[in-house]
């Protein structure tokens, strides 16, 4: 179960609503999850915000029967990765029949209901693809 | 550097251990380690303990000193104990820090243990604590379980290179045919590809026979300078190479989800440091959490082609007396993954395998042995070469 505190999922609010991730000007490499030091230049990177359209495939993907703790409910539920247009990858829930995944399906975003902190804990959000 | 052997070893036994507390297990595995090398407690200098998550599974942190003191080595000797923490690598880098305190001249006789006890908890709990090998903010938020991530490198594995289930079963069946002749193994049960196919799914394609089981257990190995390690006994085995690499935390930023990049440069550094390479490796332990996790690592550190791990050990070439025997313990499928206690696990088990003590399992004339501890999804890889020759 995720219990986290109320500032630990504000403070990424921006990021997992919109998809505001982070780019190296120097690289012209993007990152979602953001990060403020780029692998492949460290400190010469000029890092500033990206915000990602959010579309993009299918790299590869499993159908989760035993679930997380929390996601009991959410049974079978498609867990994939999904490579954004401009490069970067996430983990994310696709929305949708798990027999009409497949590697290489294009997606996009959603804004989805996570899950919950527990039966009496904040209920946090965040963004879901669905086969665009 | 110096060069270091191993000079004592020791399993508890692996399994669901209703009767025996976290304690119990550590220091039966370290005095039991210290009797196997004869060494006196006022000789130890130091000593390294794996351990992935006391926090989590018995709510217990300061592990280093806990066992130091009830291994009878805290209040009058003071022995210093550090606890190493890598995830599921927890113990192969323990290990290692042993060996470099060895190396280095810094202490000569020094412990590396490596203990979890897992069934405290509920497994839902345990899921939980084992999750916290990923990153959480970004994968674990999201619904990911350990299965879920090692499925979605089977599904590419599959879909890049046409490995199958009945490959993927054929390493627990494997795994599962070496454990009935290790006496510490958690199972010792014979099964067949058809058990693994039909057992109920966890994250498609994986199912419940594809997965590494809950267990608890601990492992300690004694090291001693290679310069006096016939003084302890007349078999030591010697470390000839040591490797470690970090990659991404989580596996959506690897750069080819079916490597694990971690483990790959962590074999060439162990192989770069014993001047060995994958044709002189007469057996190895490798960490199979999953039974994809098997094939990426005879794939990633020589033994197969890339994408070609699946047929080789459906031709039975893993098998013990084929070409490369992989996990004669039983692995992590049958002997069982204590998550702390595996690196140090697959050390005792090539030991034993070195001296030829390894009884029904042994390698014919086995010299040179490797094992190979990952942790996560491959954020954190070492890998170790022994021989029996100096």
């Amino acid at each position: 179960m995720i219990t986290m505190s109320v500032p630990r999922f504000w403070r990424k609010q921006i990021a997992r609503y919109n998809l505001v991730g982070t780019y190296c000007k120097t690289c012209e490499e993007y990152f979602y999850p953001p990060r403020n030091v780029c692998p492949s230049c460290r400190r010469e990177g000029e890092i500033g915000e990206f915000k990602f359209n959010g579309n993009g495939e299918l790299v590869t993907y499993t159908v989760i029967h035993a679930a997380a703790e929390g996601f009991e409910g959410q049974t079978p539920y498609v867990l994939g990765i999904v490579q954004l247009e401009e490069g970067p990858r996430l983990t994310s829930q696709i929305v949708g029949d798990p027999k009409e995944m497949h590697i290489g399906l294009k997606v996009r975003p959603v804004f989805r209901r996570l899950g919950q902190s527990g039966e009496r804990g904040m209920i946090y959000y965040g963004t879901k693809f669905v086969p665009a | 550097m110096r060069e270091v052997a191993i000079i004592g070893v020791k399993n508890t036994l692996f399994g669901e251990q209703w009767d025996r507390s976290f304690r119990d297990l550590v220091v039966e595995a370290g005095v039991g380690a210290v009797e196997d090398a004869g060494v006196a407690g006022e000789k130890i200098d130091s000593m390294f303990v794996g351990n992935m998550s006391g926090g989590q599974f018995v709510e217990q942190e300061h592990i280093g000193a806990l066992i130091a003191d009830y291994s009878g080595l805290a209040k009058n000797l003071h022995v210093p104990s550090t606890r190493v923490e890598a995830a599921c690598a927890s113990g192969g880098l323990a290990l290692r820090q042993a060996i470099c305190a060895v190396a280095s001249g810094m202490d000569d006789i020094v412990i590396a243990a490596g203990v979890e006890k897992m069934t405290d908890v509920p497994a839902s709990k345990a899921s939980s604590a084992l999750a916290a090998a990923a990153d959480r903010e970004w994968e674990g938020i999201m619904g990911a379980t350990f299965p879920g991530l090692y499925a979605m490198i089977a599904r590419m594995h599959m879909h890049r290179y046409g490995t199958t289930s009945e490959q993927l079963a054929e390493v627990a069946v494997k795994n599962h045919f070496n454990g009935q002749f290790n006496p510490i193994a958690q199972y010792k049960n014979k099964i067949t590809v058809e058990t693994v196919l039909n057992s109920i799914m966890v994250a498609d394609p994986l199912r419940i026979f594809d997965c590494s089981p809950i267990t608890d257990g601990a492992s300690a190995v004694i090291l001693a300078p290679a310069d006096i390690a016939h003084e302890y006994t007349d078999t030591p085995i010697y470390v000839k190479g040591t490797g470690q690499a970090s990659d991404t935390i989580a596996l959506h930023d690897r750069r080819d989800i079916t490597t694990l990049e971690a483990s790959v440069v962590a074999g060439r550094r162990a192989y770069e440091m014993a001047g060995l390479g994958p044709k002189d490796i007469d057996l190895v332990e490798v960490h199979d959490c999953f039974t994809i996790a098997e094939i990426c690592a005879i794939e990633d550190l020589g033994f197969a082609k890339k994408g070609e791990g699946g047929k080789v050990t459906q031709q039975g070439e893993t098998a013990i007396g084929a070409r490369i025997p992989v996990n004669t313990s039983g692995g992590l499928k049958a002997c069982g993954h204590p998550v702390g206690a595996t690196g140090i696990k697959q050390a005792v088990e090539i030991a034993q395998q070195l001296r030829g003590e390894a009884g029904k399992r042994q390698v014919d004339g086995a010299e040179i042995g490797m094992t190979h501890n990952v942790g996560g999804s491959g954020a954190t890889a070492v890998v170790h070469i022994f021989s029996r020759n100096r």
